[in-house]
């Protein structure tokens, strides 16, 4: 696997409320592709890196189907921002605002992500 | 029985053919069929249908396919429509017309358009068993079971435009044909000495036998009754065992006859400017039957439109209408298979002072003239061996070309050929002739109706639906009319790249790019480059890199490195998503065979894990309900068992289905289960714009639906009959004759050239059967391309396929006995060893579902959902 990033002893945090939670090593992340955490609540998280090395991280489930699949979808860059595409029924996310670009009534939730 | 007329005045047509249902056209786009009551006398046993088109019934056309009116037309307009009961008698001064069942109707204007009937010369013998004529379905039907029962070898009497395609298509149910023609060179009334010669090496080339300058004498049977030769005027014996007559037609006026209306000569029934016969102003006729102002019966089916359209002018007018019929043009194209030879306007250069300029290469089979006026207007011409130019040619006809005419005929090569487009045309040339459609109405379907692609501009002004001729000119046109009025056509893939996908392909090929990285950033549009692309461009990309893998030097593993970004969800975890999450898995099965061993292990791996099983319609086993992290465990125990990827997941090869075939069916005439394993292997893990489905039926019965796929083959008693284009889904469409009676190498070889070709030109999600309905040229073009190599590229696209079968693996195979690669088969990063707890199941008829409540909590509702987003 041949990865960007310099990533050796790096770990990828997620802001919750009660303080800042470890998901896995930053060179496990693929730019470009997903992966999906599970959180001390149960809910479920999708974070993902892009090409830049900028980290999302928004609600794993995708509101359309009741799936846990966003961690799933493609990514890409729509007017200057990050976006996931839902792999059932295609709908994409902002990434950094949890915003449905196709039905702005829905957003999911984002999360503050960072490599320390 | 007696129908009385309402209180609306009756028009009656006698002929639901061709020209007649134009005629009821006419009428209905006038308002006539809502003030009048109309009827209709059909003599054929079905409504009207195409019968330019006839032949293409040889090459899968069904009679549906052929039909030109449908039962909404007909009910929508209340056309009183009486199938298989022609008019028998009519009555002038009482104003009726009597049919066979008895039924007399009265009518206030008559309409004849009863056609041709096919000229049969008064040979002894001549209606012997097997003996046919070429006009109707039911002709064809008959020469079809006799062919495929009781003959080997068929002669056709008359080498003239409907002789030759009557021979085609005897030599295409298998028979060795022969053609008999009186004249000194085949189709002696379009083409002179020069193109004789050259049309008849192209036909002898075909196989086919021609005896030309001899007629025949008379046809020799056999103790049965049945034909078994025909003796020659030259003294020799041509044994055949059918005998097909297509020596001209002759117009059908003998109801005229019989109720006093005036016929000519040599027959049809006379007519004046409008139509209307000169002997009873209540009386008209159209079409073929008809004997022109001009002194010419029409036996084109263009001349008719135009009478059709002529006749219901002047009823709607009351006797004033402003549109007249005064002659036509002869032109034509041969519709044969593999042979291109056309004559328009003045072929024969019988105008005054009219010049000739010809180039004739005989060696290649190459002829053309075009006929010059003193002022250099392009009065006509003959094309044989190639007719590339015959639309444009044929709608510059009656002005002066732009060029010069020897520019016009050189071949492409030889000099600098004439690049004449469409765009100089005048806006009056007509385009379509079959319909009477000019360069102006096409235009303006394209700016005022806002038609954007040739199927809607079909459909606006029916261009291009006859003979199909002009399709070619009209795509031209259209696009050139689009880029004109500057509606913007972004043909560009996505927001990312304004190349199409066929571009892209070549950019990736020549550029040699194995990076999607690189091509975004190079290639891309300008906002797009350094972002991260989407998710349109992402899979079509990374689908092109796999295609090409081998021979630009990618990995053709498509989950290696960078690779891995691209790919949908699917083709990431190598099984195909469900809605709640979970996944199923579809091992390999090719051609559906299955020794009863694998059955087992596919049975005890399914129950081990829990797993839902259904047989898929593509005749192999799906396995539904995995969990991600089950993945892996379920893979490693199928490919221990020898079994590997189904792609089920993939824009590539799914299935290629068969029938049981020649080991085990009574009927059958090849093994096709064998093919269709062979096929299978061959171009399986083949990355493509769309899925591929393939089938094998061992007979024309077709059991294995052939003919709905991307590429279908059917075994003949000669070899195989390869179709493509086909598709099920939403807009089904069967698929068309390719080649026939093609060897097993060859057929490998015709399915590699058209699968390469149409990865190659296709656009991304584009099935073969709407990639074959929207390139230009069609099914014609693509034939010239990967059956006669027309671009000289057969070679490459033959190598692409090989460097892909021969580097091809098995992607799970491969996955497993990797630990990097299983890395990601885990529900979550964190806690590898959960499993998702949305994804759980309930029973249902001893098996699992999703369980559906779990998935609804805190979901959108289902209507919102539709609206919202699943037509994206
Ligand atoms: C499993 C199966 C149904 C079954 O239980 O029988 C199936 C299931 C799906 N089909 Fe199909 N199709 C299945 C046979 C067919 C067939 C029959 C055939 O292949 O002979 C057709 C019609 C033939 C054809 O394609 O021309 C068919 C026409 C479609 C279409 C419409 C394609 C079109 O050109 O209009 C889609 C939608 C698409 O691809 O865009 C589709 C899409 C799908 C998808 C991928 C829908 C989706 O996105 O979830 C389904 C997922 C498969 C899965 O999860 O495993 N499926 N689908 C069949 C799998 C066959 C196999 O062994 O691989
Ligand atoms: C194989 C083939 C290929 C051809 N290719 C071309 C081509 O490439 N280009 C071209 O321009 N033309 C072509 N033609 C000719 C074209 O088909 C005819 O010009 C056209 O069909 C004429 O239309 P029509 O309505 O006058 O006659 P038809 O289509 O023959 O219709 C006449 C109908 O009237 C019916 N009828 C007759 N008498 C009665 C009665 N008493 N009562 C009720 N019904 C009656 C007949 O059964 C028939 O159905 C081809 C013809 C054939 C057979
Ligand atoms: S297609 Fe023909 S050979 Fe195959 S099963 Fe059907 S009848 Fe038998
Ligand atoms: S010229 Fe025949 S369809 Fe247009």
């Amino acid at each position: 696997m041949t990865l960007a990033l310099e990533t050796t002893d790096l770990k990828v945090r997620l802001r919750l409320d009660d303080g800042w939670f470890t998901v896995c090593d930053l060179s496990t992340l693929i730019p470009g592709r997903g992966v999906a955490a599970l959180l001390p609540d149960g809910r479920q998280v999708a974070v993902f890196a892009d090409r830049a090395g900028r980290l999302h991280a928004i609600d794993n489930r995708d509101p359309f189907t009741g799936a846990a699949v966003l961690s799933r979808g493609l990514t890409g860059t729509h007017q200057g921002r990050p976006f996931v595409a839902s792999p059932l029924l295609k709908q994409r996310f902002d990434l950094e605002s949890g915003r449905c670009l196709d039905d702005e009534t829905v957003r999911v939730t984002a999360y503050e992500v960072e490599a320390a | 029985m007696t129908a009385t007329p309402g209180a609306s005045p009756t028009i009656v047509l006698v002929g639901h053919g061709m020209v007649g249902q134009r005629f009821l056209e006419a009428l209905a786009e006038r308002g006539l069929t809502a003030t009048h009551r109309v009827v209709v006398l059909c003599e054929e046993p079905r409504p009207a249908y195409d019968r330019v088109q006839l032949t293409s019934y040889f090459s899968g056309k069904t009679p549906e396919d052929l039909s030109l009116t449908d039962t909404a037309f007909i009910e929508q307009h209340g056309i009183e429509l009486h199938v298989g009961d022609p008019a028998e008698s009519v009555d002038r001064a009482a104003r009726t017309v009597t049919a066979r069942s008895g039924l007399v109707v009265g009518y206030d204007v008559l309409v004849l358009a009863t056609g041709s009937y096919p000229f049969v010369p008064p040979v002894p013998n001549k209606d012997a068993e097997g003996c046919f004529v070429y006009r109707t379905i039911e002709d064809l039907l008959a020469i079809e079971e006799y062919a495929g029962t009781r003959a080997t070898v068929g002669a056709v009497v008359g080498g003239g435009l409907l002789g030759l395609e009557a021979a085609g298509a005897l030599k295409g149910l298998g028979l060795t044909s022969h053609i008999v023609e009186f004249a000194p060179r085949l189709m002696p009334v379009q083409v002179d000495e020069g193109g004789g010669a050259a049309l008849l090496r192209t036909i002898e080339e075909m196989g086919l036998t021609v005896h030309t300058g001899v007629g025949t004498q008379e046809i020799v049977v056999g103790e049965d009754g049945a034909v078994t030769g025909m003796k020659l005027s030259d003294g020799s014996e041509l044994a055949t065992d059918m005998v097909v007559f297509s020596a001209g037609v002759r117009p059908r006026d003998q109801l005229a006859r019989d109720c006093g209306l005036a016929v000519g000569e040599r027959g049809g029934i006379t007519v004046d400017e409008r139509c209307r016969t000169v002997t009873d102003p209540r009386v008209f006729a159209i079409g073929e039957c008809a004997l022109a102002a001009d002194g010419r019966v029409y036996g084109l089916v263009a001349p008719g439109y135009e009478q059709a359209e002529t006749a219901a002018a002047a009823i709607a007018a009351d006797g004033g209408g402003e549109k007249s019929f005064t002659g036509a043009d002869l032109s034509t194209k041969l519709k044969l298979l593999g042979v291109d030879v056309a004559s328009f306007g003045d072929a024969h250069g019988t105008t005054e002072d009219c010049l000739d300029v010809v180039y004739s290469d005989s060696r290649a089979g190459l002829y053309k003239k075009l006929v010059i006026g003193r002022d250099g207007t392009l009065l006509g011409g003959i094309l044989v061996g190639d007719a590339e130019a015959y639309g444009t040619l044929r709608a510059f006809t009656g002005s002066v070309p732009p060029v010069s005419p020897e520019a016009l005929v050189l071949p492409a090569g030889a000099g600098a050929p004439a690049q004449l487009g469409p765009s100089a045309l005048p806006d009056d040339a007509v385009i379509c002739s079959c319909h009477n459609v000019t360069k102006g109405t096409i235009r303006g379907a394209v700016t005022e109706h806002r038609c954007t692609t040739v199927p809607e501009v079909k459909k606006c002004t029916k261009a291009g639906t006859g003979c199909g001729s002009c399709v070619k000119v009209l795509g031209q046109l259209v696009n050139a009319e689009l880029e004109a009025s500057g509606v913007e056509v972004d043909k560009g893939l996505c927001g990312c790249f304004a190349q199409t996908r066929e571009e892209l392909y070549e950019i990736v090929l020549a550029l040699r790019i194995t990076s999607y990285r690189d091509l975004l950033d190079r290639h891309g549009r300008e906002a797009a480059r350094g972002g991260d692309g989407c998710e349109v461009c992402k899979p079509a990309v990374g689908s092109i890199i796999a295609s090409l893998a081998p021979a630009i030097g990618a990995s053709n593993y498509v989950l290696d490195g960078e690779q891995a970004a691209l790919q949908d969800t699917n083709d990431h975890f190598l099984a195909n998503l469900q809605k709640n999450g979970s996944y199923s898995v579809v091992p390999r099965i090719p051609g559906g065979e299955i020794a009863p061993e694998k059955l087992i292990v596919i049975g005890e791996i399914a129950r081990d894990f829990g797993l839902y099983t259904k047989i898929t319609g593509g005749q192999r086993i799906d396995m539904f309900g995995a969990r991600v992290e089950q993945l892996p465990l379920i893979w490693a125990r199928l490919v221990d068992a020898g079994f590997e990827s189904g792609h089920a997941y993939g824009k590539s090869l799914r299935t290629v289905k068969s029938c049981v075939g020649q080991t085990w069916c009574r009927y059958g005439v090849q093994d096709s289960v064998r093919m269709a394993i062979d096929l299978e292997l061959r171009y399986r893990g083949l990355r493509s714009p769309h899925k591929l489905k393939s089938a094998v039926s061992g007979c024309q019965r077709e059991c294995a639906e052939a003919r709905s796929k991307d590429f279908g083959v059917i075994a003949t008693a000669n070899g195989w009959n390869l179709y493509v284009g086909g598709n099920g889904g939403a807009t089904p469409r069967h698929a068309d004759l390719l080649a026939q009676d093609l060897s097993d190498a060859e057929l490998v070889r015709l399915i590699d050239r058209f699968l390469m070709f149409y990865i190659r030109t296709a656009d991304r999600l584009e099935r073969t059967s709407t990639w074959l309905e929207r390139i230009p040229g069609g099914l014609d073009h693509v034939r010239d391309v990967v059956v006669h190599d027309s671009l000289g590229i057969c070679d490459e696209l033959e190598a692409l396929m090989a460097a892909h079968v021969s580097h091809y693996r098995d992607e799970w195979a491969e996955t497993i006995n990797d630990p990097e690669r299983l890395a990601r088969f885990v529900s979550f990063v964190n806690a590898p060893d959960t499993p998702d707890p949305v994804v759980a199941f309930v029973p249902e008829r001893d098996q699992i579902k999703p369980d559906l409540p779990l998935l609804d909590i805190g979901r959108r509702p289902a209507d919102e959902i539709l609206e919202g987003s699943a037509t994206r």
